[in-house]
Formats: structure tokens, sequence, C-alpha cells
């Protein structure tokens, strides 16, 4: 290539030209009242964020995440302030930790009332004292199976290392997930730190590689209503959905225990609109609203007032749903393990994925 | 501006300031920084963990692969084409881009959706009674993926050579007695070297980082290097070991197209 002259005035004008483009669109619509919302991917039902502007006249900014792990950069940094949040127990506990969440005034959402005590209870886990978090969705993951495809009860984690399901089986490509499994098969807990015990959970899933048809994420859904594999392990809000496609599909907490999870609203440190995020979360606490909110994602509603408005019998007592937690086999919430925790975690998985 | 000519460039600066260097010297910066930005070549050094070297060998030997059938799919192709009438070639370069016309990600999830074990393909092959085939989640699917998509970026480059030789040269060797096997041999192959070398660049450098290929081809179960990288971003959220993976990958990148360029006697830009 040939450099003129110019050149070195020409970068210093594109640079300027950048950072001039790059201030322009962070100070982009500042006027009048807002509230900046940063959710995961198709986790609300739209009419419920236009119902929520033309009651109360705030303009929803609405921005979404795929991963707990894509969201907290962005928050960390600072680059855009949001004003309410809605990641994960164990990422709750990290923004806790990091000093990026600032404590809710219970006094201003009144609606909290509609959330199970129970959930609360679940949710000290990860935010002792519930000082930071309001739950918003909850659930389970198990195994979701097809009963044609089966053999004999599916109630173990152990079907999953049963030769004859050998290129039938669906496991989940996410750290966390994949190593609760075998941690969970063999009574430890999902939160280990001990070296032994996760390379005895790396050398089962490196054992059950060859009989595993492919690790997804979101795919499980399509491929067990397309009659793809037998046995896929899967988020319990995904399993109403599924059923509903194809009625073969069956989904179970196996007896050895499980991992609840929580996704709750909070209030990054930074948020300019905190009095509008409030109002927010105390809208999306309404029983009506998160009904409504309900039938459109069919993620369980922590809203017990929501629940009991529920038409359908059959979804109102769905074990699936809603499983009674006091009878449920040991369900743990995932905890943040910290920097160490994290890098040990994805070490061993990256050593089952390379095999 | 004195200079109307550096006046032209200008967008060209902002563009690759803004979407290349800086990115570039971002990624430098968190390459040689651990998560305190204390100054390391631990980052780098990484690529020796047996996962990593593991995943670069593979990505290497599928990208060689896959290049590899590429060059025989598109080469005689492209002579089929160059060799036709204007009318005609223009219309088969034509049906080689229109599938780039749809997006990247969904002709790979198509292949997906194909090659299942209940997909259309195993449908079809089943009502007539025939085996079923069985390559998704292998790396045959991968490959698949891999020349299915580049395969136009072979093909256009050496049809853009193969049609700027003089035809008075092809004619000239046929006067002094050459037969065609020699003309091939001796006149038109050497004319269309660097087309192939663009070609193999815009084929193998992609191949070589790809994630989205082995990720929806092969089922998660086959880790490339652009897969590590990938989860070194995403999941693991380490930035600095991400970075100092994809220098060496560049590093990689950069050293196969300077063995292609050492070939590539004309040196011409044929795309």
């Amino acid at each position: 290539m040939r450099m003129g002259k110019g050149m070195k005035k020409s970068i210093w004008m594109a640079a300027m030209l950048v950072a001039l483009i790059l201030t322009g669109c962070g100070k982009a619509a500042s006027s009048g009242e807002e509230v900046v919302v940063y959710n995961w991917g198709e986790y609300i039902d739209p009419d419920v964020l236009s119902d929520f502007e033309t009651e109360t006249g705030i303009h929803v900014v609405y921005d979404e995440f795929e991963t707990n792990e894509i969201m907290y950069p962005k928050v960390e940094s600072g680059a855009s302030a949001y004003d309410v949040i809605c990641p994960s127990d164990y990422m709750i506990e990290k923004m806790i930790a990091n000093d990026l969440l600032q404590e809710i005034k219970w006094e201003n959402i009144p609606n909290v009332s509609n959330i199970d005590p129970q959930y609360m209870n679940e949710s000290e886990q990860f935010d002792p004292g519930n000082k930071y978090s309001i739950p918003y969705c909850w659930g389970t993951v198990g195994i979701l199976y097809n009963r044609t495809m089966v053999t004999g009860p599916i109630d173990s984690w152990s079907v999953l290392w049963d030769e004859q399901y050998k290129d039938n089986i669906l496991m989940q490509d996410s750290v966390r997930d994949a190593f609760m499994v075998p941690l969970k098969w063999k009574g430890r807990s999902l939160n280990t730190m001990d070296q032994a015990e996760l390379e005895e959970a790396r050398d089962l899933l490196i054992e059950q590689k060859p009989l595993v048809q492919a690790y997804v994420v979101d795919q499980v859904r399509d491929k067990m209503i397309g009659n793809e594999a037998a046995l896929g392990v899967i988020y319990s809000g995904e399993a109403i959905y599924t059923q509903r496609e194809n009625p073969n599909l069956e989904y179970v907490i196996p007896k050895e225990g499980s991992n609840i999870w929580i996704d709750s609203w909070v209030i990054p440190k930074n948020a300019e609109h905190v009095a509008n995020a409030e109002k927010f979360i105390d809208y999306m606490c309404r029983a009506d609203v998160a009904l409504k909110n309900f039938e459109y994602i069919t993620y369980a509603t922590p809203n017990k007032a929501a629940r009991e408005l529920i038409e359908d019998a059959d979804i109102r007592n769905s074990e699936i749903a809603f499983p009674d937690l006091s009878k449920c086999p040991d369900l743990e919430a995932y905890l943040y393990l910290g920097e160490e925790g994290d890098a040990l975690y994805n070490e061993l998985w990256k050593e089952v994925k390379s095999k | 501006m004195k200079n109307k000519k550096d006046l032209l460039s200008l967008p060209y600066f902002i563009w690759s300031a803004g979407f290349i260097i800086i990115p570039l010297c971002m990624i430098f910066f968190y390459g040689f920084t651990d998560r305190d930005l204390h100054f390391t070549f631990a980052n780098i050094a990484s690529i020796t963990e047996t996962e990593n070297i593991k995943a670069l060998l593979i990505s290497i030997l599928l990208a060689l692969i896959a290049t590899l059938i590429c060059i025989l799919l598109a080469y005689p192709l492209a002579m089929i084409i160059a060799g036709s009438k204007l009318k005609d070639s223009g219309f088969m370069i034509f049906v080689f881009i229109l599938p780039m016309w749809m997006n990247f990600l969904l002709r790979t999830l198509a292949w997906q959706t194909l090659l299942e074990k209940n997909g259309v393909i195993n449908t079809i092959l089943s009502k007539l009674n025939l085996p079923a085939l069985s390559i998704i989640n292998t790396p045959y699917a991968i490959v698949l993926g891999m020349v299915y998509n580049f395969l136009p970026f072979m093909i256009l480059p050496i049809y853009n050579a193969l049609i700027k030789i003089d035809p008075n040269v092809i004619n000239a060797a046929r006067d002094l007695g050459a037969n065609s096997l020699q003309t091939f041999l001796y006149v038109i192959f050497p004319l269309s070297i660097p087309g192939l070398i663009s070609g193999i660049t815009m084929v193998s450098v992609p191949a070589l980082t790809t994630f989205v290929i082995s990720d929806m081809l092969g089922g998660g179960k086959i880790l490339l290097i652009g897969n590590v990288i990938e989860q070194e971003f995403k999941q693991a959220n380490n930035w600095h070991v991400g970075s100092g993976l994809s220098i060496v990958l560049m590093l990689f990148i950069l050293l196969a197209m300077g063995l292609t360029a050492k070939y590539d006697k004309e040196g011409g830009n044929y795309f």
C-alpha cells in the first residue's frame, strides 16, 4: 500500500471522527422519563413492556443478553448504565461481591408481597438477607426424555451413562450445567471445589462422551421435539413448551438431586433512574402482569398471586413448572466460585471437550 | 486538503483506524497482560497446553483437507466457466454466488437439518431402502460445512485469473506444437497460480479460524482452536488468554500466507 504525505493528518482525523461517533452514540435520547432494562433474550412478553409504557409514561429502553458471562463485563465496565438487570443466582452473588449492585428499597416495591416466601428463602443462598434481588423466574435442570425411545423408568442421572442410549443423549454445552450432572449423580455438591471430586466428574464426562450425540444449549428443545434423541438435559422452563409440541416427551428431576436456579431483578450501582427501576420491578411483580408474562414465556413464576390466577388447572398444579420444593430431592443453587473456581471448572471442561 | 487523493482515502483510514488498528492494539494489550494488567508471556505460552495444541493441530488438518477439496472442485469448474461464452459464464458465476445472498449461519443450520438422524437426507435414503448417512457431529460434517461455505471464494479468484490469460498466448503455444496437456501444464496453469494462491488464502484462513461450523455441525464434540478462543471470551470470561491465543493464531495465518506468497511468483492481486 502506498502511504501519502497526508497520512499522519488522516489518522488524526480518523481517530477524532471515531471518537465523535462513539460519544455521539452514548448521549442519544436522554430527555424524558426512561428506564434502561437488560434482560435475557426472549424472556419477556413484549406486550408487558408496552403496557408499562402506556400506564406509567416511562419509556423502556430494552436490551438483551445471551449468557450471564456476556452481561457481566458490560455492567462491570460501566460502559452502559442499566437501571434494571436480570442475572442468575451465582452471577448476582459475584456482582454483590464486586460491589456492582445497590440495595433495593423494599418500601418502594409493595407488590413484592406477591412473591412466594419459599423463593425468597432459596434466594438467601446467593443474596443473604434478600437485600439486592427480587426473583423473576425460577426452575430446575432435569432430563427430558422421549417415552417411545426409552425402556424402564427414567429417574436417575445414571441413564446418561447407559450404553443402550449411545448417540441418543444431548448434554448441555455450558460448563456448570455439564459438571452438575456427574457431581449430583455421585452425591457431591454442585459447588464443590474439591480437586478429587472434580477430577472424578471430569473422568465421568470423558467416559460419557462417546455416548453423547451433541453438546448443545438451546437446541436441546428443537432436537427433542424432532425425535432426534432419546434423552436431553434441559431447563424446566422449556419442558411445558416441548410437551405441547411433542406429547411423547416427559421431564423428570433425577432422584439424586439437581440444580435450582433463580433469575432475579437487580439494580446496579451506576443506575441513573433508580425510581423508575423500582416502578418497573414493582410492575413486574403485579399478579396480572406476572401471569400474562408467564403465559408467554412458560418459565415458572415465583409469583404466588399470579399462579393462583392461572386458569388451566393442569398447568397451575404442574409438577414440572411448580415442583413442591419440600418434596424435592436435593436441589442446590449455583454459587459464585471466585476467579480461581471459574478457571478450574473451565480448564477441566476444556479437557472433556478436547478428548 | 492539498492533495485530493488523500481526501479520497479518508473513509478507508477512518475504517481501518476504528475497526482494524484499534481492535488489534487492544488484542495485543490483552494478550500480553494478566488480570492485574502486568506484562506477561503466559497467555501466548498457553498454546503449549495439551488441549490447545491439539485443537490447533485438528484445525490445521481440517482446514488443509477442506482447502484441498475446494481446489479439486473449483479448478475444473473455473475452467469450464472461463471456457464458456460470456453470457453463460456470467450466469454460472451468478449461480455460485446466489447462496451467498443468504446468511452464512442459516446455510450452516440448513446443513444440520439436512444431515440429522431424522433429517431430510436420511428420510429420503430410508424411503429408498438405502443405509442411513451418519456424518453429523463428526469431523466429516465440519469439512463438508467448510467446503460448502468457502467454495465460492476458491472459484472466483481462479476464474478471474483464467479469463485474464491472453488467448494469443494459448494460440502461440498451440502453434508451436504443444498439445492440450502441455498447454495446460506449461501455459495455463502457471498463469493461474496467482488466482489459486488467493483462493487458498481465502479458504484456508476462515476454515482455520471458524468456530460456528464446528459448533453447529460437530455437535460441540470437536474442539477447534476457534472454539477454544470463543470459550475463553464467552464462558471463561478470560479475555487475556483468549487474546494471547488469537495472537498465536494470527502468527500461523501470517506464516501460511508467507509460505503461499513465496510460491506466488507473479505477486499479482487477482481478486
